[in-house]
């Protein structure tokens, strides 16, 4: 075999190998290995990963930290952002939407012009049985714990700064943490669970106006959380 | 070599012996067949190794590290100089979008913002004035690792521990519209799944990750089998930006009449078909400037023993 020919072979064999390479990427996407809660103004999921250009302005904005980068192990989605809404979730703490401002092709839409149009997700009482209201019980203490690293405004402390989540206990006769800190008016609410005026027993009620921005899923004392967010779901759609 | 030619050579033809040459160009190249230099051309060449230094090299590390520190800085530090990353940012809040990246991003997305197109612009007008490919060499991190990756290759071929198995420079053109058209069907911006540009750049800024591994791979196979493989045989980003700096007025300009055409310069370099004219009785005029596939890195300029190859901007002495 001539030296080119095997040049040439050889080369069609790298490129090949290459492009072969950059497909693999498909599947983590096309299976939803891991599927993710996105930024404010994430537009449709598919959309999204073709219209991100994985520079991470997003993440460079937020005063919360709430924004990760997806790596190659979510194959299109390596470098898009994502928020774990369980270690930090986004509290809106920016009140512009900072994120959706800084991106610069469009993957988190303009359209939201306030936290209360956007749409990540809708928050969902996971696990009736391991949430305290439901139970009568009271909390007292650090959230999630001492060793917890999430941040979160507290407008009657710091009207402009996010503190650690640790560094904020409390004492609560009732436990309403994912109602006391909902950055979103009238989007959940304590209900009593029977008209008993001496029965303590109260549950959590996600209304309409949820965005899914998981501060409930994050401020949740239950491990795992009682209250998570059901990504990208919409309320219409139930 | 007309334009056309030399755009040709970038996406994979063979530089061919030029047929006519001017006529200054061809005397010259008569004289020089007349003189046996051979004793005068060693001892340039001694006197050029005992005083070799670096210059360009060293700038140019300087400058690459500097600009992506300054991505890290801006933001490990909150400066807000140069926020994102390399496939797109903000440069003390002007839009800044990878040629490449925004491409790929357009044609995926088949939607175009007003920020990106501003984004797209500056850098196209950016790299236009620079020279194109030299955001390679001056700017992309990885070829920095691929450039050292390159030297711990040459000492295990010289050890005969390696061997470089070169591929056809034709299968760069082939996988950018490859990645072009898969952008465009697929619908997802394929390409940046694997580049390690991206990867390299956003590793720096926002912590490392498993995408590494898929870069020291890369480095590993180039070390290995295929001298500096990603860069001369790969990378679409390099193709994108060598159609920008085609017409640019900063470039290396190769003057023919000191030149003892020993090839140091074609030895150092990484896309050696640019310096084709450096051949003996290849220039077809007393001076030529380097094509748009050269990456303004320098090393033959640092290599050159006789100054034959310097940077040059275009207009730039009329205006002095």
């Amino acid at each position: 075999m001539s030296k080119t020919r095997r040049q040439v072979l050889r080369s069609m064999a790298m490129g090949a190998s290459i492009v072969g390479a950059a497909l693999l990427g498909f599947f983590p996407v096309l299976k939803q290995w891991t599927k993710r809660l996105r930024p404010p103004g994430a537009i449709d999921e598919r959309e999204f990963l073709a219209a991100c250009i994985k520079c991470g302005q997003c993440v460079q904005v937020c005063p919360v930290k709430a924004i990760r980068l997806g790596d190659i192990d979510e194959g299109f989605g390596v470098g898009t952002p994502f928020i774990p809404a369980r270690a930090q979730a986004c509290d809106f703490s920016c009140d512009a939407l900072q994120c959706i401002l800084a991106c610069p092709t469009g993957a988190l839409s303009h359209k939201p012009s306030k936290k209360e149009e956007v749409a990540m997700g809708v928050a969902r009482l996971d696990r009736p049985e391991a949430c305290l209201a439901r139970q009568g019980k009271g909390f007292q203490g650090q959230a999630r714990g001492a060793a917890h690293a999430g941040l979160h405004r507290y407008a009657e402390i710091d009207r402009w700064k996010a503190i650690p989540v640790a560094d904020h206990p409390y004492d609560l006769e009732i436990c309403d943490l994912c109602v006391r800190e909902c950055p979103i008016k009238d989007a959940i609410a304590l209900v009593p669970l029977s008209a008993d005026p001496a029965d303590r027993r109260r549950t959590p009620v996600v209304a309409e106006a949820c965005v899914g921005c998981g501060m409930c899923e994050m401020i949740c004392p239950a491990e795992p959380a009682a209250i998570v967010v059901d990504i990208r779901r919409q309320w219409r759609t139930g | 070599m007309g334009m056309l030619q030399s755009l040709r050579v970038m996406l994979g033809a063979a530089p061919a012996r030029p047929t006519a040459c001017t006529l200054a160009a061809q005397a010259m190249h008569d004289a020089k067949r007349q003189v046996k230099g051979a004793e005068r051309a060693r001892e340039i060449k001694a006197a050029h190794a005992a005083h070799k230094t670096n210059k360009w090299r060293n700038i140019r590390w300087a400058t690459l590290i500097v600009v992506n520190l300054l991505f890290v800085v801006s933001y490990r530090f909150d400066v807000q100089l140069v926020e994102g990353a390399l496939t797109a940012s903000r440069v003390v809040g002007f839009h800044f979008a990878d040629l490449n990246s925004a491409l790929q991003v357009m044609l995926a997305y088949k939607t175009v913002l007003i920020n990106l197109v501003i984004g797209t612009a500056t850098v196209l007008v950016l790299w236009w004035l620079l020279g194109g490919r030299t955001f390679c060499s001056w700017v992309c991190p990885y070829h920095l690792l691929a450039e050292i990756a390159e030297k711990i290759h040459l000492v295990l071929v010289k050890r005969r521990l390696a061997m470089d198995f070169p591929l056809h420079r034709g299968t760069r053109t082939v996988l950018y519209v490859v990645f072009a058209g898969l952008a465009v069907v697929t619908g997802y911006t394929v390409f940046e799944a694997i580049s390690p540009t991206g990867i390299v750049s956003r590793a720096l800024i926002y912590g490392p990750g498993l995408a590494l591994i898929w870069v020291a791979g890369l480095l590993v196979y180039e070390i290995l089998f295929i001298r500096r493989m990603w860069c001369r045989y790969i990378c679409p980003i390099g193709l994108t930006y060598g159609f920008v700096g085609a017409v640019s007025p900063v470039r290396v300009t190769y003057s023919l009449e000191n030149c003892l055409h020993e090839g140091d310069c074609r030895k150092v370099c990484l896309v050696p078909h640019v310096l084709d004219c450096t051949k003996k009785s290849y220039a077809e005029d007393m001076r030529v400037a380097i094509g748009p596939d050269c990456t303004r890195c320098g090393l033959c300029v640092d290599a050159c023993p006789t100054g034959s190859l310097r940077f040059e901007v275009k207009g730039l002495e009329k205006l002095l």
